[in-house]
């Protein structure tokens, strides 16, 4: 009841941080997966370039959020920038993993039928594997969005907005019905992210009739 | 029309495909290219659509080496036909047959008339499958979907990889009896690959034997079944006991 009644009262402050929170998710997914994608779908094909670039976004997973986002400030300062950055870093590794994967996975004698028919690697890679690995490359944006609203939290920690601000509030007031304030409001937009990539990925399965 | 000269196929770690072949393909010839599993009747096939490039000799299409095609031109000047699965199952059928002259460019009005001409000379019913994908399709359907396709953009040659070898016998005997017809209709040069002994001598004008990666005999299809050759008889011995209700002297021979 202390919930409803806080939100109700700070309604216009809890807007405002929920869509400063998917702002900093938003541009930080956005940024990952114009990573992400081009980079999966180059390392698909070069065993070199995969290990590396796995080999880097697996060591961005295993840092500690918050330590990531300190580590940050010196280079980027205090702001949004640095936790779109570390939202971005964290969020490319499903993304990247999952390109791979996807496009490694598309059976064999389709790419081999394409190429007999003389597509390009152009109209193979637009036509026939990324349609294919759709599924599988939205799958892993689904989990970045959906890890990235939790992690987004942290932001406040560097001053970068959001709905941590509630939290961290909370935590130095000692007042559990702050933290919720923010928790509860970030574990929503988490299940609708989901909800929604979730929508997405059954449209685009019936689109393409592969799922 | 298509001619290996002493072509041959080595893998990267140096393991030998295929060695020595000379062969000459003849425009308006349907040349059945047999053998066991493993004897590189596949990788023969690839050498022609340049899927894979000679390490040894040469492969002339229509009098040009493969190597000096460009790839692309290459393959789109070839029907590729191959088992079951080649069709695009993102696609509907009417997409995939229309693909070929749709990376040629072709104008819209024109492709879909042609695929619609395609569907009908293949015994698919356009107004049934057109919009259909692949997997609600039978078997059968989707071979001659694939032959459909192969067709399209009017090749040439056409190299088909095992067309008919995931298909029911009963099936498979009505798509070797269409495709036959029109094969002679057609007049294409077309390059098959079976393991299948009768399959060969049923569609074959000539038959190629291959045996660890090369080139035994190719003999009219006739000849081929009254060869003396020894490795031609072991073959054909070995393919009658492994096929019920047929041992060679063949009793079937060309329809």
């Amino acid at each position: 009841m202390d919930l409803v009644n806080y939100l109700l009262r700070n309604g216009h402050r809890v807007l405002s941080l929920t869509l400063e929170h998917l702002e900093l998710v938003g541009v930080a997914i956005g940024a990952a997966t114009a990573i992400g994608i081009p980079l999966g779908v180059a390392a698909a094909r070069r065993p070199a370039l995969k290990r590396w670039a796995l080999g880097f976004a697996n060591v961005m997973q295993t840092v500690p959020s918050l330590a990531l986002f300190g580590f940050l400030i010196p280079a980027t300062g205090i702001g949004a920038p640095t936790a779109i950055i570390a939202l971005a870093l964290y969020a490319l590794l499903p993304i990247l993993r999952n390109t791979c994967v996807g496009i490694a996975g598309v059976d064999r004698a389709v790419i081999e039928a394409a190429r007999g028919m003389g597509m390009t690697r152009r109209q193979m890679l637009w036509e026939v594997e990324l349609p294919l690995a759709m599924g599988v490359i939205l799958a892993g944006v689904r989990v970045a969005a959906v890890t990235s609203v939790g992690v987004a939290t942290i932001a406040a920690a560097v001053g970068a907005g959001g709905l941590g601000t509630f939290i961290f509030q909370g935590l130095t007031m000692v007042n559990n019905t702050v933290i919720l304030a923010g928790a509860v409001p970030a574990a929503i937009l988490a299940i609708l992210a989901d909800l929604g990539f979730g929508w997405i990925e059954r449209r685009l399965g019936a689109a393409f009739g592969t799922l | 029309m298509i001619e290996f000269r002493r072509a041959g196929f080595s893998l990267p770690g140096g393991r030998t495909l295929l060695s020595e072949i000379n062969l000459r393909i003849e425009r308006g010839e349907t040349v059945a290219l047999i053998g066991r599993s493993g004897s590189g009747k596949t990788t023969l096939l690839k050498l022609i659509n340049r899927l894979l490039d000679p390490t040894a000799g040469d492969v002339r299409v229509e009098g040009r080496s493969t190597l000096d095609w460009d790839p692309i031109a290459l393959r789109r000047r070839l029907g590729y036909v191959i088992q079951e699965t080649g069709l695009f199952p993102h696609f509907t059928i009417e997409r995939n047959v229309g693909v070929v002259p749709r990376l040629e460019g072709w104008p819209a009005e024109r492709i879909q008339q042609r695929v619609l001409e395609m569907m009908q000379l293949v015994g698919l019913p356009p107004g049934e499958v057109a919009s259909r994908r692949p997997h609600e399709l039978s078997g059968g359907q989707r071979q001659r979907a694939g032959v459909a396709r192969a067709l399209a953009a009017d090749p040439p040659i056409l190299l088909m990889d095992e067309p008919f070898g995931a298909l029911d016998p009963i099936t498979r005997a009505e798509l070797q009896r269409e495709f036959r017809s029109l094969a002679t209709s057609l007049g294409k040069t077309i390059v098959f690959v079976t393991h299948d002994i009768r399959e060969a001598v049923r569609l074959g004008s000539r038959i190629a034997l291959l045996e660890e990666g090369r080139l035994v005999a190719a003999h009219a299809a006739r000849d081929f079944m009254n060869a003396s050759d020894p490795r031609i008889r072991q073959f054909l011995a070995a393919a009658g006991d492994s096929v019920p209700g047929t041992s060679p002297p063949f009793p079937e021979g060309p329809e």
